[in-house]
């Protein structure tokens, strides 16, 4: 293979992620494997008691409390995923060019939380503005999560954030594909963030949809795929990968968790908040031509599915028409959100980072919570309640992410191979 | 309020504000930008707590009156009792 073509294969070689599910790689896969859910119950302004994905990871380690105090939740999860991913990566970052490192984050909505966070400091002053915080413009521009990590990594290459609903995540990784494809940087940091458990505007929107999930045990809320899901579980959380051209990957001998050879995102332009079938199999179907593969090489399908009633009916119809069971033997559908929640802006990236591991151990994580399958979900390859074993191990995972204002999102990764 | 009360309330802000910064053995007379990593918008912290918390109105032009610890305590120790003997 010529080093020109070489140049243009983009490989992940380092992850940094926080989840409810734990604070790293190891230890969220550890719990997906054990099928164990992680969700708390929260107490929410306005609202009382509420379903959430919390995240517990130490913001000290890479943040001094000056920095925390003036910074945004999404900026210290960002740094703490991006400074994660770096040092996972083993890359000398001393020795990095600044310039050439960019930033791409995914992000579903920013500045929600510090906006309700300054209408309720100012009402404790009759609303008198003089008591509104100059911290308010920068904590709420809309690259702020990535923006922190320059700031506190001393990057001086390009960052910004891409808003793009709950498909995000993937298209922070694509933005990345594109840029290292382009030469334009020659490291990324690139994935998604959310710190919408901080907001409680995002619950109180779900409420008002009929579309936030309940339960008497929380740990069960979220349960794609079950007859007696009931909506979203909110939750934050974060994965930032480092990615790199694989020439440059292999000149430092790196780990590589895996290569990016396929993408799309597409829109369903019909509705705000209702998800389209049809579009969702257009998607999914170009990402593998892409990549250049057909649907049965697909090992791993990571449903976006976020345990709504409609949602995940219309994906499972979008999954059936690209994968169906009896052409596709290989494939096993999974999903991610029944033990983290939705965690908006993170999920493509933190989800996509729940199944990596799978290169590795053959083995797929299932979807739990499913004690009573829809039969509208059963797409006849479902990963149902316990772990699956890939006889001839995993080599493609095909990564789902879609979100409103109907953006849909599918990323392949495949296992390295020379 | 006392000069040095003044000075130990000023104090109590900046070490909300700036809580990794080493406030001890501080020189009163020098600015106190020269001796800690504050930025601008650290210095509006310290005007924001004081409207805040103290209910006192620093305008703009007198920005430069909070230089120092003791510029502080002579520009407001009579604002704070000037905020005591209206209440």
């Amino acid at each position: 293979m010529s080093k020109e073509t070489e140049a243009q294969r983009i490989v992940i070689t380092g992850c940094g992620l926080t989840s409810p599910l734990g604070d790293d790689l190891a230890t969220m896969r550890a719990a997906l494997l054990r099928a164990e859910a992680s969700i708390e119950n929260i107490e929410m302004r306005h609202m009382g008691t509420v379903h959430a994905g919390v995240c517990h990871f130490d913001a000290r380690r890479w943040q001094g409390r000056r920095e925390l105090r003036n910074g945004t939740r999404a900026g210290s999860v960002a740094i703490y995923c991006a400074r994660e991913a770096v040092a996972d990566s083993g890359i000398d970052w001393d020795s990095v060019e600044k310039p050439r490192v960019g930033v791409y984050l995914g992000i579903t909505e920013h500045g929600n939380v510090e906006t309700e966070n300054e209408i309720h400091n100012i009402s404790q002053f009759d609303y008198d503005t003089r008591y509104w915080t100059h911290h308010h413009n920068p904590r709420t521009v809309a690259n702020n999560p990535a923006g922190e990590v320059t700031l506190n990594m001393g990057i001086t290459g390009p960052h910004y954030t891409i808003g793009a609903a709950c498909a995000a995540g993937n298209a922070g990784i694509i933005q990345a594909l594109w840029m290292l494809r382009l030469g334009e940087v020659d490291l990324a940091l690139a994935g998604g963030v959310s710190e919408s458990i901080h907001t409680f505007g995002i619950f109180a929107g779900f409420k008002s949809q009929g579309a936030l999930a309940r339960h008497d045990d929380p740990n069960k809320a979220s349960r794609p795929f079950d007859k007696g899901r009931n909506g979203i579980v909110v939750s934050e959380g974060g994965a930032v990968y480092t990615m790199e051209r694989l020439t440059d990957a292999r000149a430092r001998g790196a780990k590589i968790y895996g290569e990016v050879v396929g993408y799309h995102i597409n829109s369903d332009a019909v509705d705000a908040v209702l998800p389209n079938a049809e579009r969702q199999t257009q998607c999914m179907g170009a990402a593998l031509a892409k990549a250049g593969l057909t649907a049965a090489d697909v090992d791993i399908v990571n449903t976006h599915a976020t345990s709504t009633p409609q949602g995940d009916i219309q994906e499972c119809k979008a999954v059936r028409a690209v994968f169906p069971a009896e052409s596709c033997p290989r494939t096993r559908v999974n999903n991610t959100k029944s033990y983290i929640g939705h965690a908006m802006g993170a999920a493509g990236a933190l989800e996509l980072a729940g199944n990596l591991p799978s290169f590795d151990d053959g083995i797929v994580h299932p979807t739990i919570n499913v004690d009573d399958l829809d039969p509208e979900c059963d797409t006849g390859n479902l990963v149902l309640n316990e772990p699956a074993r890939a006889d001839d191990g995993v080599r493609i995972i095909l990564n789902n992410s879609f979100g409103m204002l109907g953006i849909n999102s599918s990323l392949v990764v495949k296992r390295f191979a020379d | 309020m006392t000069k040095e009360e003044c000075k130990q309330v000023v104090l109590e802000i900046i070490e909300e504000i700036a809580p990794d910064e080493d406030l001890e053995g501080l020189s009163h007379d020098v600015r106190l930008r020269d001796q800690l990593d504050l930025d601008s918008m650290d210095f509006l912290d310290i005007v924001m707590e004081l409207r805040k918390k103290h209910g006192i109105e620093v305008p703009e032009e007198d920005y430069p009156k909070l230089a120092s610890l003791d510029s502080c305590a002579e520009y407001l120790t009579p604002k704070f009792n000037a905020v005591k003997a209206g209440a």
